[in-house]
């Protein structure tokens, strides 16, 4: 008997299968109809959840903003089709291949190198293109010919900041520290102290495990050693845990971060604070008054994009990168005069688009061409980000 | 004679089904216009991949668990192990300075391939022959090198009781991967950032000499290596040695008492259980297209163990067929609860990020309260006695 | 010598917030011969709740319902996922456990929307204060204490009132006790409910110390602490409070030792490599009583 019912059981999940598949079949086929899809590969759950949905939000506001394209005469109306990539290597190619599955003309995203590599195959398979938003990865987009991106790099942001860090504060000693096991963290690492080390200074880096919630023995460390800088390139939950237990510790070294710390949850942690804290990064507020006072009003209107936002309409640059991105993907539907996923392929190269965050370009790899990067800091009295300056890389002095 | 029709039939059954996989794979470049759920691109192929390696490593941890009821949590470590030494193994030595550009290349500069393609070519037949055999073996010895830290490994914690035995692999998995993820180890693992560009499962696709696709192998590779494996590990259940395990279960001190070598019984199901989870683990990274210490967590082991749960303790067919629900479910059909609904205009509520998984872990708990058997208790699916029943069935008729 | 006295501070009261959740499982465990996996997890609600109610509610009121809803859970979580189960086999129950677990987490990743919640200002707990020379906030210098406090009272119960003997008496023979008209199920609440109002104080000196809370803050201290609880002997509190102290001072200094040696990474790996070792070579931990078999 129970085994007739676990047949049975199978057989209807299988008939659901079909039919489920023959579903998302049914839709429009991208280029055909009068909608055209982009698919919108972020995490929406796990580690990085918090970033991938502020970058979600700026391409939904673009969405808002510019939901045509006209292409040919003829009017599209642009649909996003999201799929939650969990922020894990496993969880990754079975959310592309749900985009890929769902007929998208090309991809948005992701949040995150490494989710980014792991479903980059299978665009590479299904020749879909996609555009990184920012993933700072150097292999994301090398070996693959579909990835693009829009985003600095690694070693570019480990530059530009081991750079600040000589010529703000005269830094001689630098402590480093990232995740065990994040190559995003452990790659900024390494370029930082590459540039740091060649320009005559020195660095002691440590790596915490996974899931650590003490830094103070590292913060003392990184006092006791006398380091001029703290490099901290790290997610962030470390980065607001890092901060708090900073505060408590009164350390006045200055903190340098990527751009993961241009969040306003890090922002929240140094509010009221001694804290001095310095961040690379994509976008600074006041750079398109247009777009700042869209997004807030979009942020403030919506109490969902207020939660994503983390609870206040503090601009993060990953929303203006994800505003960026989707206006790059109009461009090159545009170019490439259709929703034909080869077409755009094909045109994404020569895609040239002055954005928020600066004008877009792309080099042979598939990167963006980008030579600066915003140093900004966080206010503590008003729990702001203030402008510092823009900062070249080491190339450009 | 009795036995001997069984596994006739068992054969017939497993060859109908590779070539079933074949046949589903290639059958939109016979048919033109069949729906989306059919083409090589769609979620169905991501998921039957996902779940046949997901089903082997499974049936390997029911062989320790199911058969043996040695209660091991360490299935994630050894799969790590099996991940990294096929990825260590098979990436090409021109790739390598890219992927380990943070380490100025690899500590090994050549690969198994590049071995064997000096003496079969490696372009052609030649090129296929030496891929083909050198992933073969490159699986073989990931599945050993499991193996042999199993029996490392099994030599203090084996004589633990049940729960202290779970913890201890569970500590071991989380050993190995700190030790995996270490920067200075990096010249061998790459250290956080993951290794990628070895062959995967795409590479077996049939092209021809202007690229293009002529037979896609690609999902019947995973499915011809995991029924080999399982039947191996069926034929291992069905011998003296699997009656052994199951006396080792059901009673230590009687089976003891027996003549059977309790120690070396637990080891050799340990031994072998980690070989499978080896193999599993480099068919993991074919799957993701890379090899990355992160992915490897307690969390995966706990998917793995849910899912022998799901399909009973006990039995190899209820293992698979679970396997394949799961991701199924997990990966593609549940997918429509993380985003918003409209049934006829109105708005289902709840519906948002995460539900998916809220709802899953309750099936799983209901399962897990009220279906203690899970779908198959112990019993396994008779392939021989299901025809019986339908032709009983057509008689009465 | 500053930075050594640094390193000591975060490393004992580390320990403390251990021994605060490793008791709930030397309790469940002593008695149920389950590692309840969801403990972690428990912690882990607890500490979102001091956030929502927080928001809206004065922390008086607040922190005191915090501890109640937590022991509602604990409470709820044994006679809906564990109390069903006590006939089945152990790996049953165990599974259970894990399943609670992922169900907590998957929950609290709906709820908080995957974002890293922050975890409000205790009046008092959360100012700094200076001790030798090195700034720290008053929770680290307070939970040594209040867990000393916790484990008094605690043995009190235990060695003194009847539910204490009901409790060390099922954890001595479950069937015997049973035959002699102990009601296993007051027992067995009574022991979760202990172990979830702990695991609340716990979560709320944890996490004003440490304010970030994810959705997976729980499993890491939670696993800990089931280290320190074998360490120290399971089913012994003081074993489990001495374990935890121990665990956490190693952590910290690991964490501590020079960077050049990078061996900071090996900060949770060696937790576990000490549970093996001491798993093989003296399985019934530093105070636990040598269990023998019966055939």
């Amino acid at each position: 008997m129970k085994k007739i019912t676990a047949i049975m059981m199978a057989t209807v999940l299988a008939f659901g299968m079909t039919a489920c598949g023959a579903a998302g079949g049914s839709g429009a086929a991208g280029g055909s109809g009068d909608t055209i899809k982009i698919g919108v590969f972020e995490p929406s759950t796990g580690d990085s959840a918090s970033g991938g949905k502020k970058e979600i939000l700026g391409m939904q506001y673009a969405n808002t903003e510019t939901p045509t394209v006209e292409v040919g005469g003829k009017t599209y109306k642009i649909e996003l089709v999201m799929a939650d990539n969990g922020s894990s290597a496993d969880k990754a190619p079975s959310a592309a291949s749900e985009l890929v599955g769902k007929d998208v003309s090309l991809v948005l995203g992701s949040y995150g190198s490494g989710v980014s590599m792991a479903g980059g195959p299978k665009f590479e398979e299904a020749g879909l293109a996609a555009i990184g938003v920012t993933c700072t990865n150097p292999n994301v987009t090398a070996g693959n010919d579909y990835y693009f991106r829009i985003c600095f790099l690694d070693n570019f942001q480990a530059d530009v900041l081991a750079n600040f860090a000589m010529d703000k504060f005269s830094a001689k000693k630098a402590y480093c520290l990232g995740e065990n096991g994040n190559e995003y963290d452990q790659g900024l690492v390494a370029f930082f102290k590459q540039v740091f080390e060649a320009a005559g200074g020195e660095v002691i880096a440590d790596s915490f495990p996974t899931n650590n919630s003490d830094f103070t023995s590292y913060l003392n460390k990184a006092k006791s050693e006398g380091a001029d800088v703290i490099f901290t390139p790290v997610s962030i939950a470390y980065a607001k845990q890092i901060m708090e237990q900073a505060n408590s510790l009164n350390i006045d070294i200055p903190f340098l971060g990527s751009d993961t710390l241009d969040d306003n949850m890090v922002l929240e942690a140094t509010k009221g604070t001694n804290l001095k804290l310095y961040v690379s990064t994509f976008y600074q507020e006041g750079g398109s008054e247009a777009f700042d006072k869209g997004i807030k009003d979009y942020i403030n209107s919506d109490s969902n994009a207020m939660t994503a936002n983390g609870g206040n309409d503090t601009i993060s640059a990953v929303t203006a990168m994800g505003y960026d991105a989707y206006y790059v993907a109009l461009e090159a539907i545009k170019a490439a005069g259709s929703g034909d996923k080869a077409a755009i392929k094909a045109a994404i190269p020569n895609v040239k688009y002055d954005g928020v965050s600066g004008s877009i370009a792309f080099d042979a790899v598939g990167d963006a061409v980008r030579d600066t990067a915003y140093i900004k800091t966080a206010d503590t009295a008003s729990g702001t980000w203030a402008f510092e300056k823009v900062q070249t890389g080491s190339g450009n002095k | 004679m009795k036995q001997k029709k069984k596994s006739f039939s068992a054969v017939i059954g497993i060859s109908v089904l590779l070539l079933f996989v074949i046949l589903l794979e290639n059958i939109s470049a016979l048919i033109p216009g069949l729906p989306q759920v059919f083409q090589p691109t769609s979620p169905l192929f991501t998921v039957l991949k996902k779940a046949a390696v997901y089903s082997l490593v499974a049936v390997s941890m029911n062989l320790l668990n199911g058969f043996t009821g040695l209660f091991s949590l360490g299935q994630a470590g050894f799969m790590l192990l099996g991940a990294y030494t096929y990825a260590i193994l098979m990436v090409p030595a021109d790739q390598k300075e890219q992927v380990y550009y943070l380490f100025g290349g690899c500590a090994f500069d050549s690969s198994l391939m590049d071995v064997l393609g000096k003496l079969f070519g490696t372009s052609g037949a030649g090129g296929a022959v030496s891929m083909i055999l050198s992933c073969l073996i490159a699986l073989i010895l990931a599945g050993c090198v499991a193996g042999v830290f199993a029996y490392l490994i099994g030599i203090p914690v084996l004589r633990l009781k049940s729960d202290y035995l779970a913890i201890a692999t569970l500590g071991f998995a989380e050993i190995l991967r700190a030790i995996f993820q270490w920067q200075k180890l990096g010249k061998v693992t790459n250290g956080a950032n993951m290794i990628k560009g070895f062959p995967t499962f795409s590479s077996f696709n049939i092209t021809n000499s202007s690229g293009q696709i002529v037979l896609r192998l690609s999902t019947f590779v995973p499915f011809l290596i995991v029924s080999l494996c399982i039947v191996l590990i069926v034929l291992l259940i069905n011998s003296s040695y699997g009656r052994a395990f199951k006396s080792v279960r059901d009673d230590e001190v009687a089976a003891e008492a027996m003549g059977i070598n309790l120690f070396r019984h637990k080891m050799l199901s340990f031994v072998i259980s980690s070989f499978f989870a080896g193999v599993g683990g480099a068919l993991f990274a074919m799957y993701v297209a890379n090899a990355q210490a992160k992915a490897f967590t307690s969390v995966m082991t706990y998917e793995i163990l849910l899912i022998v749960v799901i399909g009973g303790i006990g039995s190899v067919s209820g293992s698979v067929l679970a396997t394949f629900l799961y991701v199924a479910c997990s990966e593609w059909w549940l997918r429509f609860l993380d985003s918003e609904q409209y049934i006829g205009g109105f708005k289902v509520p709840l519906l948002r990020n995460g539900f998916r998984m809220v709802i899953f872990s309750i099936v799983i708990m209901v399962i897990v309260l009220f279906f203690s058997q899970g779908i198959m208790g112990s019993n396994e699916i008779n392939i021989g006695a299901l025809l019986n029943r339908f032709k009983k069935k057509e008689r009465k008729q | 010598m500053e930075y050594v006295i640094s390193v000591l501070l975060s490393g004992i009261s580390v320990g403390g917030q251990y021994a605060l959740i490793a008791i709930g499982y030397t309790l469940v465990y002593g008695i149920l011969r389950l590692i309840n996996f969801a403990h972690g997890d428990v912690f882990m609600v607890a500490g979102l709740m001091g956030i929502y109610f927080t928001a809206t509610l004065p922390i008086s009121v607040s922190l005191p319902l915090v501890i109640i809803l937590t022991v509602l859970l604990g409470f709820t979580i044994e006679r809906a996922a564990y109390k069903p189960l006590r006939e089945a086999p152990r790996m049953s129950v165990m599974i259970s456990a894990i399943g609670v677990s992922y169900l907590l987490q998957n929950t609290a990743t709906y709820v908080t929307g995957g974002q890293p919640m922050t975890y409000p200002d205790i009046p008092f707990l959360s100012s700094t204060v200076n001790v030798a020379g090195t700034h720290t906030k008053w929770v680290v210098i307070i939970t040594p204490f209040l867990v000393l406090v916790l484990v008094f009272a605690l043995t009190q119960l235990i060695n003194h009132t009847k539910v204490g003997m009901a409790m060390r008496a099922v954890s001595k023979d479950f069937e015997t006790s049973m035959l002699m008209g102990i009601r296993i199920d007051r027992v067995i609440s009574a022991t979760f409910v202990i172990g979830s109002a702990l695991a609340a104080i716990g979560s709320i000196l944890f996490f004003t110390n440490y304010p970030a809370i994810t959705p997976t803050a729980g499993a890491m201290p939670g696993l800990k602490a089931f280290v320190a609880a074998v360490f120290g002997g399971i089913g012994s509190i003081p074993g489990a409070v001495i374990g935890a102290f121990l665990i956490g001072i190693c952590e910290t200094i690991i964490k501590g030792l020079p960077s050049s040696w990078d061996v900071s990474v090996f900060s949770d790996a060696f937790t576990f490599a000490l549970l093996i070792i001491i798993l093989v070579f003296k399985p019934q931990g530093l105070f636990g009583e040598a269990a023998t078999d019966k055939v």
